[in-house]
């Protein structure tokens, strides 16, 4: 790289852009995109829970076999581009929360080993044991990852607070709501027909809970009610209706894909409340502001370049992924 | 109460040093895994079938462990050296969010359909899998080395006060993420990874050749495991010689740019010239063994050997000593004797690769027990000298966090307390330990169900069932 380039990158925002509103969006649409992923491999692990029968829980692990790696990178990468944008809000927001970081990371461990574990013995104590861990680990991490999403939001200097709580609670079920979609799309004959009957209870659990959530936003978000009626927050919660009776529906009609779409549009409105709810605030706790946190000009720039290269290289990766193992995954095809 | 300084350093030791066993495993695998592939798939000899599957085992088990173990590294760096982040964030962040997007997504993705899709995709994009997983696992070391060679050797930034703090701006990215350091890191980890992968090989189809053709039980696979030694031996005729000649001029360059690691290297307190490599030290007493040369009993040592190395060829160059650096020397025991012990492996492997390639070369390969003991007491070596080079590395720069920029002990999280930091490492000895237990049951099983039997593969047809990550049923 020239002396004049580095200049130029040092210079200004590229072509103008907002970069530090623009990085805000990507590390929150990193969130999403984690929570929905990984998260219908999380509702997975908890419908895992419902079934007793040996064929029908090697029918969950194969179908979330080939996907979750890579879904669960997502967190790396969201992590990593909080860290790259704004460093002194990592530092803040993970240190603050020091013991409920590592209470997720501990879920995410038991996640990641018991299905690999699982499978490694077929005996009946090895596989209830390993089972249970499975479930523990999937119900934890996204509980926790939605405590950590409250805390963040309404500014909680410490580990439990109720919205933190509520949040948890609507991220949990929201993945199972995913996890009901992904596994009626690829192990639908290998499973009962109640994996729908959870997917449509989880959805209607899931809107009053963001309602429940809301209501104590408007208690405890300094803009009170204003910012709940704002035209965003509004769209995400309207947006959020359609999409649930959408779920319902194309869960019914086994329009798997339909269902699978409309839990991601569901993440992704949860998600995007949030943020707004938090703009132009990063860190609430510390009082520090989107333009207070993020690095100079040029680290940002190189970043951005960085990220547009790469993130679309990415989408290639997870459709060749996915097209790879289209359709429904046979039990014994994985393992 | 315990120190949270002292308890997050223990705990960023213990998890790193459990976490690089699985990406040494996977970087060392996946140049074989790519090979094994390829000759798969061209056909003729279905012994690389075998091999690819069986491997490709211990490798999908590896990668899952260290993504569990890698992230919880990512996290600490916001939950236990904050100070840090926020410090060096706008140069280290960087780094690691293009290692996540750039090699991790690769690796993770295409390792879904390395592992499971051998029956789903054709050979084109199966290979091209096998490939992206190996570039994925060695470009993330790219981006990890990229930003550790920079904390070791400080470049392309300046110090501004911002919110009255002092933190670092990059201000030149191709001084700093591109430093001479990077490139001998770079090429000492990855030849490492390869060779430890060759030992660990070599050691594991010795002990199969060794009980089929030295003891004679009868073993079913015997082909398999005669041409996993094969392969394993010329890895290491390559790898091994390799590692100390670059390792040599490394440690020069460690010389020129962290002298006082260097220092505590060799243990040299007072600067001197003409100073031994000395192979051997001990102290006067118990209390001395921090430091084996402070008040030496007894040592061995080749006239002029540091001296000589350092300098590359002039036995009378000085060495500066310990005692003339501004900060406290690093613990210096642990770095002399993990180098010592580094090195001391780094030449054996040398030994073994050549007594192995002579047998070979005699046609007495196979019939050589002593050879085999030899490999198979060796298996493991390769890791143990990994984990002992990033002792040298990580100890050695101590007490800097960011050479001569910023002190480990200013780095650390400003509101943690002692008792959050012991309750996460208490909870982090118990898990990691039966991570690594788990990790070390699962491999042995995988080891001794031995490869898929080739009559076993013929009768596959469209089915991938006993490949992926898992061996058959009990």
């Amino acid at each position: 790289m020239t002396s004049e380039s580095v200049e130029l990158l040092a210079s200004g925002p590229l072509f103008g852009l907002p970069l530090p509103t623009l990085w805000f969006g990507l590390v929150f649409a990193l969130l999403g995109t984690f929570l929905f992923l990984d998260g219908f491999d999380f509702g997975a692990g908890a419908i895992f829970a419902t079934l007793d029968d040996a064929g029908e829980r090697e029918a969950v692990l194969s179908a979330i076999g080939p996907f979750w790696d890579g879904n669960e990178v997502w967190l790396v990468v969201f992590g990593g581009a909080l860290f790259a944008a704004f460093p002194s809000v990592y530092a803040g927001l993970f240190s603050r929360h020091y013991l409920l970081m590592f209470g997720i990371l501990g879920a995410l461990i038991l996640r990641g080993l018991a299905p690999e574990m699982y499978e490694q013995r077929h005996d009946a104590r090895w596989q209830r044991w390993w089972g249970r861990s499975f479930v523990a680990g999937s119900v934890l991490a996204p509980f926790l990852l939605g405590v950590f999403a409250g805390n963040w939001l309404v500014g909680a200097p410490r580990s439990a607070t109720p919205i933190g709580v509520l949040v948890g609670v609507d991220v949990t079920v929201l993945t199972v709501v995913s996890g009901a979609a992904f596994l009626q799309l690829k192990a639908r004959d290998a499973l009962p027909e109640w994996v729908t009957q959870i997917g449509v209870g989880a959805v209607v659990v899931y809107l009053l809970g963001v309602v429940a959530t809301l209501g104590a936003l408007a208690v405890r978000l300094p803009a009170g009610v204003d910012a709940l009626l704002s035209a965003p927050v509004l769209a995400a919660v309207v947006g959020s209706v359609v999409l649930g009776a959408v779920y319902v529906v194309a869960l019914r009609r086994r329009s798997d894909v339909v269902a699978l779409a409309a839990a991601a549009g569901l993440t992704y409105a949860l998600i995007a409340v949030v943020a707004v709810l938090m703009y132009p605030m990063i860190d609430p706790a510390a009082g520090v502001t989107v333009g207070d946190a993020i690095v100079s000009t040029l680290p940002l720039n190189l970043m951005s370049v960085g990220a547009a290269l790469l993130l679309p290289l990415v989408a290639t990766y997870f459709a060749v992924l996915y097209s790879a193992f289209s359709g429904p995954i046979a039990a014994e095809e994985a393992y | 109460m315990i120190d949270p300084v002292l308890a997050s350093r223990f705990q960023f030791a213990l998890t790193t040093i459990v976490h690089i066993i699985f990406p040494v495993m996977s970087m060392g695998l996946a140049p074989f895994l790519i090979y094994f592939t390829w000759k798969d798939i061209r056909g003729g000899d279905p012994v690389y079938e075998q091999l690819r599957r069986f491997w490709t085992k211990i490798f999908a088990v590896s990668f899952v462990v260290g993504t569990v173990t890698g992230i919880v590294l990512e996290f600490e760096f916001g939950t236990n050296f904050a100070a840090f982040s926020t410090t060096a964030g706008e140069l280290f962040g960087g780094p690691l969010a293009i290692e996540g997007m750039m090699a991790f997504m690769l690796e993770a993705t295409f390792l879904g359909i390395f592992v499971f899709g051998r029956e789903r995709v054709s050979d084109r994009l199966y290979m091209v899998s096998s490939l992206a997983v190996g570039v994925g696992t060695w470009l993330s070391a790219v981006w990890i080395l990229i930003a550790n060679s920079w904390m070791q050797m400080p470049r392309g930034y300046e110090l501004v006060t911002e919110n009255g703090q002092e933190v670092v701006r990059l201000v030149d990215p191709v001084a700093a993420y591109l430093t001479p350091r990077f490139g001998y890191m770079y090429v000492h980890m990855q030849n490492a990874a390869v060779e430890s992968v060759a030992l660990f090989m070599a050691g594991v189809s010795a002990y199969y050749v060794y009980r089929h053709h030295v003891w004679g039980y009868k073993t079913a696979n015997i082909a398999f495991w005669q041409k996993t030694l094969k392969i394993s031996l010329v890895a290491l005729l390559i790898t091994a010689p390799l590692q100390v000649l670059q390792g040599d001029l490394y440690a020069r360059h460690v010389y020129e740019t962290q002298p006082q690691k260097f220092a505590a290297m060799e243990a040299v307190w007072d600067t001197e010239s003409y100073v031994p490599e000395y192979l051997f030290a001990i102290p006067t007493d118990l209390s001395q063994l921090t430091d084996p040369r402070a008040k030496e009993l007894f040592g061995i040592g080749i006239p002029g050997g540091a001296s000589w190395l350092a300098s590359g060829g002039d036995a009378t160059a000085e060495i500066r000593g310990l005692n003339t650096f501004e900060t406290e020397a690093p613990p210096v025991a642990i770095v002399f004797w993990s180098f010592r012990a580094m090195v001391g492996m780094g030449f054996w492997f040398i030994l073994l690769a050549f007594w192995g390639g002579y047998r070979w070369y005699t046609g007495e390969l196979f019939k050589d027990g002593l050879l085999h003991k030899a490999l198979m007491g060796s298996s493991l070596l390769g890791f143990v000298a990994v984990e002992l080079g990033w002792v040298v590395t990580e100890v050695g720069r101590q007490p800097w966090v960011i050479q001569g920029v910023l002190k480990t002990s200013d780095g650390v999280s400003p509101g943690l307390t002692g008792n959050e930091a012991l309750v996460t490492l208490v909870g982090f000895v118990g898990v990691y330990a039966a991570i690594l237990t788990l990790y070390t049951y699962v491999v042995a099983r995988i080891l001794r169900g031995g490869p898929p039997d080739r009559e076993a593969l013929d009768a596959v047809d469209d089915r991938d069932a006993p490949t992926a990550g898992v061996p058959g049923d009990d």
